[in-house]
């Protein structure tokens, strides 16, 4: 029990696939601008990332080893392009919104990645929690920059006035991709100084 | 099991592969209707939003069926038009149909390569008219619509949508509804350069031009030749209003104000040797 505890928490904080493995830095600086795109967005990578984990750890003893990353693409583009139709007739609003960035989750590094170094050697059940808890430490660390994002470039929250409705003047540098990877750093940077043994000497 | 084998490998790759179409072909095709319902009530709503029928937030919100049945009871009759304006074909309004934005996309190329289009219209009781644009933006496709008043050349509404522009910058044409209310009041003049014109450092007050976005000059830039594109397509359209000014006339059609204005010519008595059977048609009568 110690190790899946391991396993669903690792990803979060000390594994965690933007701030320490930097993976899916792309799509972190396309959909932070807005917290309901991110969330939608951080949603439909736990769904991707956990069910392409189960699905090839449950495949993992059949796969050629030659081929498998091209039957990993497969069933990754499968759930991905499963996810966006689901939004299309579901959530067709929020699909609009985030429009290409569903269909990039494909190349999301964290996807193939976890399938790489995880769903292949470990059983089901792990596979898909480390699959979902690395969704999650991606979500996170999307939530965190698009709520500053938000917040200061566009005075709101979920869409929400709170800043613009006491008069503050919206930061346009906010909006733009460099300011999410200025963002980034500083989160990096927060969480190293917390989890002191992530710094290199 | 060799799984390392050929034989293996390849018979494995085909049937996954095999598996993975069926899975997506029956998704497609078990949501499909699902799907073109949403897609059918976004154009309506966002019909409706340009032609001033509440906002498209809130009909998004109210969901698909108030669209359609709203748009039903209010719509008097949709069809396409050609470059002359003359009516191609109707469509079905008691089933709500619609030109989507890959039928707007088809009918671009044929107003980009000259050939005969046929362009959808929405007349409603009320009399607004409403017109879509589509052209390209700075990553992909805008589109939208104008809302006209009866006459056909006043803007009541617009609304617009992109595919891909950038959130907070070229995206503020839809996500900025003070950039569609801009809109509301200005008018086509066909005798312009440009009937209509998005102007990067402000309109200054013109009757047939707005501000464009800071920061989006692309994407200013792009719905602005979409609007004179798609607008010079229907200007056989929009321009057939005058027509009415016979039965009509003073009701609804703002051009026969200046009725007294072309045949004024005539008066002047003494240009009117030089001028004759120049354009002062209306002097033959007065012989």
């Amino acid at each position: 029990m110690g190790n899946l505890k391991e396993t669903i928490l690792n990803p979060i904080t000390k594994g965690n696939p933007i701030t320490v493995l930097v993976l899916g830095i792309c799509s972190s600086l396309a959909v932070t601008v807005e917290l309901k795109g991110a969330c939608v967005m951080a949603l439909s990578v736990i769904a991707v990332t956990g069910l392409s984990s189960l699905v090839i750890s449950l495949l993992r003893k059949t796969i050629p080893n030659r081929v498998r990353i091209i039957v990993q693409l497969v069933v990754v583009a499968m759930m991905v392009i499963l996810v966006d139709q689901l939004l299309k007739a579901f959530a067709y609003a929020i699909d609009k919104q985030l429009s290409v960035y569903i269909g990039l989750i494909i190349t999301n590094c964290i996807v193939m990645g976890r399938i790489e170094a995880f769903a292949l050697g470990n059983k089901p059940i792990p596979s898909l929690l480390d699959g979902l808890a690395n969704g999650v430490g991606y979500g996170a660390i999307l939530i965190i920059i698009a709520f500053f994002r938000e917040l200061f470039g566009s005075g709101t929250l979920f869409g929400i006035p709170v800043l613009s409705a006491i008069g503050y003047t919206n930061n346009g540098l906010m909006i733009l991709p460099p300011m999410a990877l200025i963002l980034l750093g500083c989160v990096i940077w927060a969480q190293r100084s917390i989890q002191k043994d992530l710094q290199e000497k | 099991m060799n799984t390392n084998n050929n034989i293996y490998t390849v018979v494995y790759t085909a049937v996954i592969v095999i598996i993975v179409s069926a899975v997506l072909a029956f998704a497609s095709s078990s949501l499909k209707s699902k799907q073109e319902a949403n897609e059918k009530a976004e154009v309506i709503s966002q019909i409706l939003t340009a032609g001033k029928f509440g906002e498209k937030a809130e009909w998004t919100a109210k969901g698909n069926d108030a669209i359609l049945s709203f748009y039903k009871e209010n719509i008097a009759e949709a069809y396409t038009v050609n470059a002359a304006g003359e009516k191609v074909k109707d469509l079905d309004v008691t089933n709500a149909q619609v030109y989507t934005v890959s039928d707007l996309k088809a009918q671009n190329y044929n107003i980009k390569d000259g050939n005969e289009t046929s362009l959808p219209v929405y007349v409603f009781n009320n009399g607004t008219v409403v017109v879509p644009i589509y052209g390209a933006g700075l990553w992909g496709p805008v589109w939208g619509y104008l809302g006209f008043a009866a006459d056909r050349n006043n803007i009541i509404g617009a609304y617009f949508d992109h595919a891909s522009e950038t959130p907070g910058l070229g995206g503020k044409i839809k996500d900025d509804p003070a950039f569609r209310q801009m809109f509301e009041g200005k008018k086509i003049d066909f005798s312009d350069v440009t009937p209509f014109a998005i102007v990067k450092g402000g309109a200054n007050g013109k009757a047939n031009a707005i501000d464009a976005i800071s920061g989006a000059t692309m994407t200013s830039n792009g719905v602005s030749d979409a609007i004179n594109n798609w607008i010079n397509a229907f200007k056989g359209f929009l321009s057939s209003a005058e027509a009415c000014c016979g039965e009509h006339e003073g009701e609804h059609c703002g051009n026969c104000e200046h009725e007294g204005e072309h045949s004024g010519n005539c008066e002047n008595e003494g240009q009117h040797e030089a001028h004759e059977g120049e354009h002062c048609g209306n002097c033959e009568n007065e012989k």
